[in-house]
């Protein structure tokens, strides 16, 4: 039985072209950044062009840092600890959205225990956020506010324009984890007024084991990582050289095929959304419209999500994802599905398709029978 | 050393191919342990004769290891004295099944609870009877 995996939120194939462009690195052009003989120098360049590559992604200005890191989660820390340590003088206050990714959440709250204060902010049934509740919360004390660009268990689009606008209004920096977005909507730093944004490689089809954090000109951070000085002495250690020049090549792939590519993985969402909610008690969670193009979430009443992704892939082949507490390493409910209200019971019934480059409109029909046949046996053991 | 990686081979095909699934019309005993809230709830059925487990079924709300041990214990019981039958402990039904993962050992492994409390409700039922008659 051929394997149709619907989990890309949680890991991709790297693209084979970003392979075939960066394997070089690995094993021929092999020398450190820092050095500065010839094989040193190209090396540079490498890492230099990819930066460059990056930085187009997300339309960020010359004189803008990009950043590689090691991947999301130490992005999302370098933005979070290196910002509020090196400000300090600024305020002890610190918010986030409820939703935000457990790397953002665990940094702030790591920071509560040195003084800080971290305020949260609601987001509505959909997953939006609540603008107000932002203008309430933030004030010129609150030294760093993060919101997702979007929300991966639920797909939800946040309105980061106008996030921006409130946070410079009331308060100082505002940190923006584009993880699950960046790659499958446009993203543009200086017409949104972003000044840190959160990039995972792997995310935008790249390899794994390496990210990039958007710093804009003038927002000043401490080392999280201090060493020899390399990125611009913000993140210490040679560069992961094949990580990061496969990265930048994701990227300018990314850019490049975006406009063609996000409107045929919409279709096909479109379709598996329309046919999964044909089951009986099957909700889709997140906003309806405002939602990523390869992102379908949904959660069953009365059959919980680890059955539900152990039926799908053993007996259908079919890799999906669930926010149920019962496949968490923390045996916990989600938080996401409860911020967005949902009842515990209602929360452990959950599943998540990410799609990918390998999806196609023809694995539909499969996907959808897959779902309701298990669906239904489910249901068959269930006392509810 | 090494995590152990999934649900053993016998876990897995207990959730494929879970054993008397089901109710009892009926039935002489009645157990129900767990609640939706947390994830895991279980019900089971039991037909007595002269205390021995003649039939038995289940029905589960939960996760893989939740629905395993439903129905593995279901098979242990089958046939078995109820005296014994109250002998059978969680650690007994997750060795039948080749272990289950560390933090599944006391949220999903419920089923022996259940069994307990249907036996526990039969025996009540008896002895209600048996004061009826008096």
């Amino acid at each position: 039985m051929e394997k149709i995996y619907l989990d890309h939120a949680s890991g991709k194939q790297v693209n084979n072209r970003v392979l075939e462009y960066a394997k070089p690195y690995l094993n021929e052009k092999i020398g450190n950044p820092s050095s500065l003989y010839s094989v040193g120098l190209e090396a540079k360049r490498a890492v230099e062009k990819a930066r460059e590559k990056v930085a187009a992604l997300i339309n960020a200005d010359e004189k803008d840092k990009v950043i590689f890191t090691s991947g999301a989660t130490e992005s999302n820390n370098l933005a979070i600890k290196g910002t509020v340590l090196r400000n300090q003088s600024k305020g002890n206050k610190i918010a986030a959205s409820v939703i935000e990714h457990i790397s953002v959440v665990n940094p702030m709250k790591e920071l509560t225990k040195n003084g800080f204060v971290m305020n949260n902010i609601d987001v509505d049934e959909n997953g939006l956020i609540d603008l107000n509740k932002i203008s309430e919360i933030v004030n010129e004390k609150t030294v760093l506010t993060s919101v997702m660009y979007a929300n991966n268990e639920i797909g939800t689009i946040e309105p980061i324009k106008e996030v921006s606008r409130i946070v410079h209004e009331n308060g100082n920096y505002l940190h923006v984890d584009a993880t699950a977005a960046a790659g499958f909507i446009p993203i543009d730093v200086q017409e949104d007024g972003i000044d840190l944004l959160t990039l995972s490689s792997n995310d935008i089809y790249g390899p794994q084991g390496v990210g990039a954090l958007y710093v804009k000109a003038g927002v000043k951070l401490l080392p999280v990582l201090p060493g020899g000085g390399q990125e611009f002495g913000i993140r210490s250690g040679t560069e992961n050289l094949f990580g990061i020049v496969g990265m930048g090549e994701a990227a300018r792939i990314a850019k490049e095929e975006m406009e063609a590519e996000s409107p045929r993985l919409q279709k096909i969402r479109d379709a598996l959304i329309e046919g999964i909610l044909q089951v009986d008690e099957s909700y889709l969670t997140g906003h309806p419209e405002i939602r990523l193009p390869h992102h379908a979430s949904f959660r069953f009443s009365r059959i919980e999500g680890e059955s539900i992704l152990l039926s799908m892939d053993t007996i259908y082949g079919i890799q999906i994802a669930t926010g149920s507490a019962c496949s968490s390493k923390t045996l916990e409910a989600s938080r996401v599905l409860l911020s967005i209200g949902l009842k515990h019971e209602e929360a452990h019934g959950s599943m998540v398709i990410t799609l990918g480059r390998a999806n196609n409109m023809e694995q539909v029909p499969r996907i959808i029978e897959a779902v309701k046949g298990t669906i239904e046996r489910l249901r068959m053991l269930s006392p509810l | 050393m090494a995590e152990q990686i999934g649900y053993s081979d016998k876990v897995m095909d207990h959730f494929l191919k879970p054993r008397n699934v089901g109710t009892i019309e009926n039935p002489d005993g009645y157990g129900k342990v767990g609640n939706p809230v947390c994830g895991d709830l279980m019900e089971i059925y039991i037909k007595v004769e002269n205390d021995i487990i003649t039939d038995i079924k289940f029905k589960t709300f939960g996760c893989g290891s939740a629905i395993a041990t439903s129905s593995m214990v279901t098979e242990m019981v089958k046939g078995m004295h109820i005296d014994e039958a109250m002998k059978v402990t969680r650690n007994d039904v997750a060795c039948e099944l080749d272990g289950l993962p560390p933090k599944k050992m006391h949220c999903s492994n419920l089923a022996a609870d259940a069994l307990h409390a249907a036996i526990e409700d039969y025996k009540k039922k008896k002895a209600e009877k048996s004061q009826e008659r008096k």
